[in-house]
């Protein structure tokens, strides 16, 4: 057994190192068939060249085409251009704009695909994350080869497949307020494709500061939004909410879901309004916000105001200068740390490990287990024997606590013992379950502790075959 | 889809004397809380959209939690606090999502 696990984790790692060096080698083909598409293309004769004057640098004026595409161009881009709204000067227009994709994820994967094989000049992608199995569902640019590499590393991969042609910027790190300026400063226009209230603050007011245009997508569960932001005097985000969403106290414990397609169809919209800022066609989607409900197959598009001359970034007094962004604290602003720091509201002797927990279950020790977590998660796995009470929950439903507490204490009277059972409280981080135990011990349930981790510590440390979600 | 049953909630202010009913779409976070995509909800006529959100929370006090931080559009269109609503308007509660 213990060798067979060896061997397999060999194997594994094997893979790993493999499949990297994959990836490199076929980033280094893609570069180097560009690189001899771009010669190829410059030393070409060509019956064209009238004026005398040629450039091998700028192909297409060899060719006497006042529009800069490349015969390559011309035939790759050939439905853009017989598009009559569209045509050869939104095309030029679009392959000399550069493009920052902040986010790899559930609407950066469709943004990048379809403006890298639009033809934006110059994508830029950044993003801290690796790939996650749980990612696959929704970010269509990773593959499974890329399980466990850095996402800007997979989705520039997958641009590089479908449009070589262009130039991509990898930033593999998190943006943050000491890189920022410097990072989106570089391109023309800026795709918020993260998922958390601080770098959405964060980048709008990074987009006022260098005045580039800000398109803005999010989607959650069954709905999406989608706004172009800090476009032609139009609003910037702050103006729209100048107070951060209040997070409930354990954001992490009740993680919501998302359908992948919603994020799909909002992304494709994000790359769609970015190709229309950055060929100059059509009309933005400023001053305006779509929202998307994909369960009533509902789009609406409602208007908003425009920029609030009070308001802080963008407003008319505003002292929001860069020295300020760089020493702005978004996660404090918005009350939600990015660095998932779990809570620790109890005292040591209110609380246990999972592995305690384990030899509480051997011993058979007499004890109530409380879930609270909400109760579709429950549905996916849980403990055995366990009581599902979700933390929402938990006040108006304590009399069944009361009664599941009271029968085990019932089933010992027999006994002649009157001690009360134990409670534990399990959650799926390990958050949830302190609020909850604070709650239970203020009203009388004096024995209640949480374990810690939750359920993802149990499979961590007790039970690795537990599923994890 | 004939299946997909809209679920109106109709909430009445106690003076009908001279009332409007308005549609109030909930999206997001508002329709977590609310449990409802929209319902139909029964003001004074003058009312205000700020006296709308106020019947709101009386009826749902957990949507104070939203309050804060929603944009409001009446008809599709820009709203402010002060505008009046008419008979058969439509105020959408548009609070921010971040996921993605
Ligand atoms: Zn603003």
């Amino acid at each position: 057994m213990e060798a067979n696990g060896g061997d397999s984790s060999e194997i594994v790692r094997e893979l790993e190192a493999l499949k990297l060096r994959k990836s490199e080698i076929e980033h280094r083909i893609s570069t180097l068939e560009a690189k001899l598409q771009e010669t190829t293309a410059a030393v070409e004769p060509c019956d064209a060249v009238s004026n005398g004057y040629s450039s091998p640098s700028s192909p297409a004026i060899e060719h006497g085409l006042e529009h800069g595409l490349s015969p390559d161009q011309i035939y790759r881009y050939s439905r853009q251009l017989l598009l009559p709204s569209f045509g050869v000067e939104a095309q030029s227009s679009l392959l000399k704009s550069s493009v920052l994709v902040i986010g790899a994820g559930g609407l950066g994967s469709p943004a990048l695909l379809y403006l890298a094989a639009c033809g934006v000049g110059r994508l830029g992608i950044i993003d801290h994350d690796v790939v996650e199995l749980n990612n696959m569902h929704r970010q269509i640019i990773h593959t499974e080869a890329f399980i466990g590499h850095p996402k800007v590393k997979s989705a520039a991969a997958a641009c590089r497949s479908v449009n070589s042609t262009i130039k991509i910027d990898e930033h593999v790190e998190a943006l943050r307020t000491s890189n920022a300026l410097e990072i989106l400063s570089q391109y023309d226009i800026i795709v918020d494709a993260t998922d958390n209230p601080p770098s959405r603050y964060m980048i709008s007011d990074c987009c006022v500061l260098l005045g580039k245009p800000l398109v803005s997508g999010a989607a959650l569960g069954m709905e999406g939004q989608l706004t172009v932001y800090n476009h032609n005097g139009g609003p910037c985000y702050r103006c729209l909410f100048p107070t951060p969403p209040p997070t409930t106290a354990c954001q992490r414990c009740s993680d919501s879901g998302v359908l992948g397609v919603v994020p799909g169809v909002i992304g494709c919209l994000q790359a769609l309004e970015t190709i229309k800022l950055a060929s100059m066609v059509g009309e933005p989607l400023s001053e305006r916000m779509l929202l998307f409900d994909a369960l009533s197959a509902r789009v609406r598009v409602v208007k908003i105001r425009g920029r609030s001359a009070q308001c802080v970034v963008c407003g008319d007094n505003s002292s929001f200068k860069k020295q300020q962004f760089k020493n702005f604290d978004y996660e404090d602003f918005t009350q939600f740390p990015l660095t998932a720091g779990p809570l620790n509201l109890l005292p040591t002797e209110s609380r246990i490990s999972s592995k305690e927990f384990k030899e509480i279950l051997q011993k058979k020790e007499r004890h109530v287990l409380l879930d609270v977590r909400p109760s579709h998660h429950y549905k996916i796995v849980s403990l055995p024997d366990s009581l599902n009470i979700p933390l929402a929950n938990l006040e108006a439903r304590i009399n069944e606590l009361t009664s599941a507490v009271k029968e085990k204490e019932d089933g010992h009277v027999n006994t002649g013992s009157f001690t009360n059972p134990s409670l534990y409280v399990v959650c799926r981080r390990g958050n949830d379950s302190q609020i909850a135990v604070q709650y239970l011990r203020e009203s009388g349930f004096d024995s209640a502790k949480d374990i810690i981790g939750g359920l993802e510590a149990w499979a961590t440390d007790v039970n690795p075959s537990f599923p994890t979600y | 889809m004939d299946a997909t049953k809209q679920e109106v909630t109709k909430i009445e202010s106690d003076d009908t004397s001279s009332s409007v009913e308005i549609k109030v779409l909930l999206f997001a976070r508002a329709r977590e809380l609310t449990g409802v995509p929209d319902l139909i909800l029964k003001v004074p006529s003058g009312s205000t959209t700020q006296k709308c959100m106020d019947e709101l929370v009386v009826k749902f006090p957990s949507l104070e939690e939203v309050r804060s931080c929603v944009v409001l559009a009446l008809n599709e269109e820009y709203t402010t606090d002060s505008a009046i609503v008419k008979h058969r308007d439509e105020l959408a509660i548009i609070p921010p999502i971040s996921g993605g």
